[in-house]
């Protein structure tokens, strides 16, 4: 029973495992020098003071001026106030600063206990000499946040990152898994995105008051946006069912028009007019520092795997796919199940817009170039077969992952961008050899 | 002609001979360690029910699959086929059951596929054509040459695959199925065609469940059952009767199960039904509790008729009433939302999603009522679906089997299943047991027979006379799109009655 769960799940998801081996070989790679920044080096610091040098030490706090540092003087100060230390000092600057709050102290003929650095200021030539340079202070000594191994890789900021990259790819990806599984393909997903992202913009800026925009405003100007492209959706599946044409030359005719209205409703411009909680949506997190992009992400994944799975639409999607002449012969209302899923590409697709409007905070209708290859290679790369009827949602998410690490894997590891196209290239044809083979066994 | 066949097989090496063939799919054992020799100028019989290992066995004959273990040899020489190719250079010819024609060439450009007639370094078109030509003449057929094959009828495209294998000189002819498409007189054609290729020393292995025909053409029977060879004998030391029981090792019967309906008033009345030239003002009436049987030659408007009233295509005129009721039908969903069901020729192009599970397969027509707020209920499913298999006995290892793999006679019944799950109250069998053994051919009948007894209304296509008389209450014959006669008591009918309208 085990062992036969554990093969449905290899063969329903078996890029998990190429995943799984790339992300081990990118945190190998990667496995470097790691020391805590922000609060988490203080939160280690004054645990270190606290435990060397007892209730009340004297302390000289010193960080650069950066948001990071800026944030650990800040943690540790609070800290080691409430904890009953005696702060003399913080510096958030240049090393002639902390060289200034030096002299100051050792002027006032004060004693110093401890200089709580970040990793880069302990190693500032001001602190090289202290006996030295101010025998008055009384060898105070430096401290820095301990560093660790761990791989750059697997750093929580890295990993979201990536989910964040791929969100758009991914949530596009969701229409098109349920195009492909028809037997169709919509190459229009990129212009659809750009065309939601530029109608997303523009209704705010003329509608809903620019950069004064309601979050009710903004809200209903994405929702129009979604359900424009749906509506373009609509045309061409329209068109695919009713005069048989292939979907790849009505899909690739709504490529050119949606870019080019894309285009002629931004005026060739890109459209920023929008209110600075605009981004929410796109760099925004809400729950456990998830962006909320990568929440709606799995939200959809979660509803659409339902769906493909457990509905009886999702079966009537596998049938048109998998025999188109038997699933209507069977009753199965053959137009509108593709109707359905050339609506759902595009709508999603526009979605996709939106998100990507809010993370760069405009309108443009350059976004989304060649998003389609890159929608459909994640679709192929998760098991889809383009003949229609074979497909899993969660294995689509995994080829989307798949190549969100790859990409963030060589960027990691300094792989020029070029080099880079190519590698993507042939680890797609790699994976997609790779379940063929699998799936002869 | 047989004595010589026997002759000369004591003497020279066997033309062919398979040994210890082993061969195995995910789930099932196809074969398990078949012996098999085919002389120079013989005909040998493959009979066996459905999962026997027929098709499997030709398959690695030709190519097709690599057995597992066992070894071929041909006049002596160890043969190992990588590939259909192989065969083919080894003067191995297989006609699979399922085509093997590029459906935009022509029955030209496909005859030569691979092994164009050129001059110059250019395709001679004509001469090819000639050679195709001649060779439907020696078929004693027609075929339009200059239309694509996925525009030939399905028994235009038997031929095309026969006169394929013909045309490269094969001294090893396997033919699956070969006469399951063909009408009595195609067949009997090519019956003048194999006796002729034996006289030129060919071998063939004929698989075919109409034990008539083996008893007319085949000098030597050789019975699989279970993937193991049970029998192999000469024609003259077999009966019919003990054909069928080494096929399903038991004693059989009947043919066809007896039956006592009580037929009722009309529920489907269609009149004046018309589509191009395929059907040309069809009008007929399906009684409660009937099986009309609609027969005729292939290509006889058959099954454009049925279609048209399944709403599969659009009717040019005509009126479809069912208990009165006249029915708008514009799709098959029409159809069988009004309790009307269709068991298509093709099983494998019109009746399954190969690639899907065949518990899938059975939902589809049924997902509405299997359903609650859009969700299929999936125990609901299983458990209907177990009480299917458990009830027409298909044999499946699982629920989640492919139906793909699945041997012709349980495609069917899960195709039946289908429909029986929906109630319909007119059921359409369109060829019900082409390429289904006689065992399964009997439950079939069986099956019938039960719906008829509900008070169904039953359409039944066949090309097989021994049917069309064994099964119907009533015989409609068709030719060339229209009904040339009725025959209203099935009882008293003929073969020769029923061919004389069929040739009208």
């Amino acid at each position: 029973m085990i062992k036969r769960t554990l093969r449905r799940i290899l063969s329903d998801h078996g890029m998990i495992l190429v995943l799984l081996l790339l992300c081990a070989y990118f945190s190998v790679v990667t496995y470097s020098e790691q020391s805590p920044v922000g609060e988490a080096a203080a939160g280690q610091v004054a645990s270190a003071i606290k435990s060397q040098f007892g209730k009340t030490p004297r302390v000289l706090i010193v960080g650069r001026d950066q948001a990071d540092d800026v944030a650990f003087t800040n943690k540790l100060q609070a800290t080691l106030a409430s904890t009953g230390a005696q702060v003399l000092g913080v510096v958030n600057g240049e090393p002639k600063d902390a060289r200034d709050a030096l002299q100051k102290t050792a002027v006032s003929g004060g004693k110093l206990d401890v200089i709580a650095c970040t990793e880069s200021t302990a190693a500032w030539l001001v602190f090289s000499d202290l006996k030295g340079d101010f025998p008055s202070l009384g060898a105070p000594q430096v401290l820095k946040p301990k560093s660790y191994r761990w791989p750059n890789f697997l750093k929580s900021e890295n990993l979201l990152n990536i989910a964040n990259q791929i969100a758009i790819i991914a949530i596009v990806a969701i229409g098109m898994t349920m195009v492909i599984i028809t037997g169709g393909i919509d190459l229009s997903v990129g212009s659809l995105l750009a065309l939601s992202a530029v109608l997303a913009a523009r209704i705010i800026r003329d509608h809903a008051g620019g950069v004064n925009a309601s979050p009710l405003g903004m809200t209903l100007a994405c929702t129009l946006a979604v359900i424009a492209c749906g509506a373009v959706g609509a045309f061409a599946g329209g068109v695919i069912t009713k005069f048989d044409i292939p979907s790849f030359i009505v899909t690739l005719a709504m490529m050119l028009v949606a870019s080019g209205l894309a285009y002629i409703l931004a005026s060739g411009q890109s459209v920023y007019q929008v209110p600075n909680s605009f981004v929410w949506l796109g760099r925004g997190a809400s729950l456990f520092k998830i962006p909320n992009a990568v929440l709606l992400m799995l939200v959809l994944y979660f509803l659409a795997d339902g769906l493909m799975s457990r509905t009886w639409l999702g079966r009537y999607l596998y049938a048109v796919g998998g025999n188109r002449e038997s699933a209507r012969l069977s009753g199965v209302p053959v137009r509108r199940v593709l109707l359905f899923a050339y609506v759902a590409s595009a709508m999603l697709a526009g979605v996709g817009g939106v998100i990507m409007a809010s993370q760069l905070k405009s309108g443009s209708a350059t976004y989304g170039n060649m998003y389609e290859l890159y929608v459909i290679a994640a679709v192929v790369v998760g098991g889809a077969s383009l003949s229609g009827g074979e497909g899993r949602m969660f294995g689509t998410l995994t080829g989307a992952f798949t190549i969100a690490v790859i990409q963030n894997g060589m960027n990691l590891t300094n792989v020029e961008s070029y080099t880079q196209k190519v590698v993507l290239g042939l680890v797609i044809l790699g994976a997609v050899m790779l379940d063929k083979i699998r799936r002869r066994q | 002609m047989t004595q010589t066949a026997t002759m000369s097989a004591v003497s020279a090496p066997p033309l062919i001979a398979m040994r210890g063939i082993v061969k195995s799919f995910p789930g099932v054992w196809a074969l398990r360690g078949v012996d098999l020799t085919l002389h120079s100028g013989e005909v040998l019989a493959l009979l066996g029910e459905n999962g026997a290992g027929k098709s499997t066995l030709i398959k690695v004959l030709g190519g097709a699959h690599r057995a597992d273990s066992g070894v071929i040899e041909i006049d002596g020489q160890a043969a190992d086929f990588q590939s259909p190719l192989d065969a083919r250079d080894a003067g191995v010819a297989v006609i699979y059951q399922e085509f093997n024609l590029v459906p935009g060439l022509t029955a030209t450009e496909n005859i030569f596929l691979g092994r164009e007639m050129t001059r110059l370094g250019f395709v001679s078109r004509e001469q090819e054509r000639r050679r195709a030509a001649a060779l439907f003449d020696r078929l004693g057929v027609t075929i339009n040459l200059d239309i694509p094959c996925r525009r030939l009828t399905t028994a235009q495209q038997q031929l095309v695959e026969i006169a394929k294998a013909l045309a490269f000189d094969a001294r090893i002819l396997g033919m699956d199925e070969p006469s399951a498409a063909l009408t009595s007189h195609e067949v009997s054609h090519l019956f003048g065609i194999i006796r002729d290729l034996r006289k030129r020393g060919i071998g063939i292995i004929y698989i075919s469940h109409r034990l008539d025909e083996i008893s007319a053409i085949a000098d030597r029977v050789a019975v699989l059952r279970d993937g193991v060879s049970v029998g192999l004998r000469p024609i003259g030391d077999i009966s019919r009767k003990e054909m069928i029981e080494l096929m399903v090792g038991r004693e059989l019967k009947d043919e066809f199960p007896p039956r006592s309906v009580k037929i009722g008033e009309p529920r489907l009345v269609a009149t004046g039904l018309r589509r191009g030239r395929a059907v040309r003002d069809v009008s007929f009436t399906v009684r409660r509790g009937e099986i009309l049987a609609l027969t005729g030659l292939v290509g006889a408007g058959r099954t454009e008729t049925v279609r048209l009233i399944f709403g599969a295509d659009p009717r040019e005129a005509g009126e479809i009433r069912l208990d009165g009721r006249v029915l708008a039908m514009r799709s098959p969903r029409d159809a069988i939302a009004a309790g009307i069901g269709l068991l298509t020729e093709d099983r494998k192009l019109q009746g399954l999603v190969l690639g899907h599970s065949v518990r899938e397969n059975f939902a589809l027509p049924n997902l509405a009522r299997l359903s609650r707020g859009g969700f299929v209920q999936l125990r609901r499913e299983r458990e209907e679906f177990g009480g299917y298999v458990n009830t027409l006995k298909i044999k499946v290892p699982n629920q989640e089997q492919r139906a793909r793999n699945l041997s012709g006679g349980n495609q069917q019944k899960v195709v039946l299943a289908k429909w029986l799950a929906r109630n319909c109250e007119i059921l359409i069998f369109d060829e019900p047991t082409r390429g289904i053994d006689v065992g399964a051919k009997y439950e079939i009948y069986l099956l019938m027979n039960d719906l008829a007894a509900r008070g169904k209304g039953i359409i039944m296509i066949s090309s097989e006379l021994p049917e069309v008389l064994g099964m119907a209450d009533r015989i409609l014959v068709m030719h060339e799109g229209k009904v040339t006669g009725e025959i209203a008591d099935a009882r008293t009918a003929t073969q020769a009655q029923i061919m004389k309208l069929a040739i009208a």
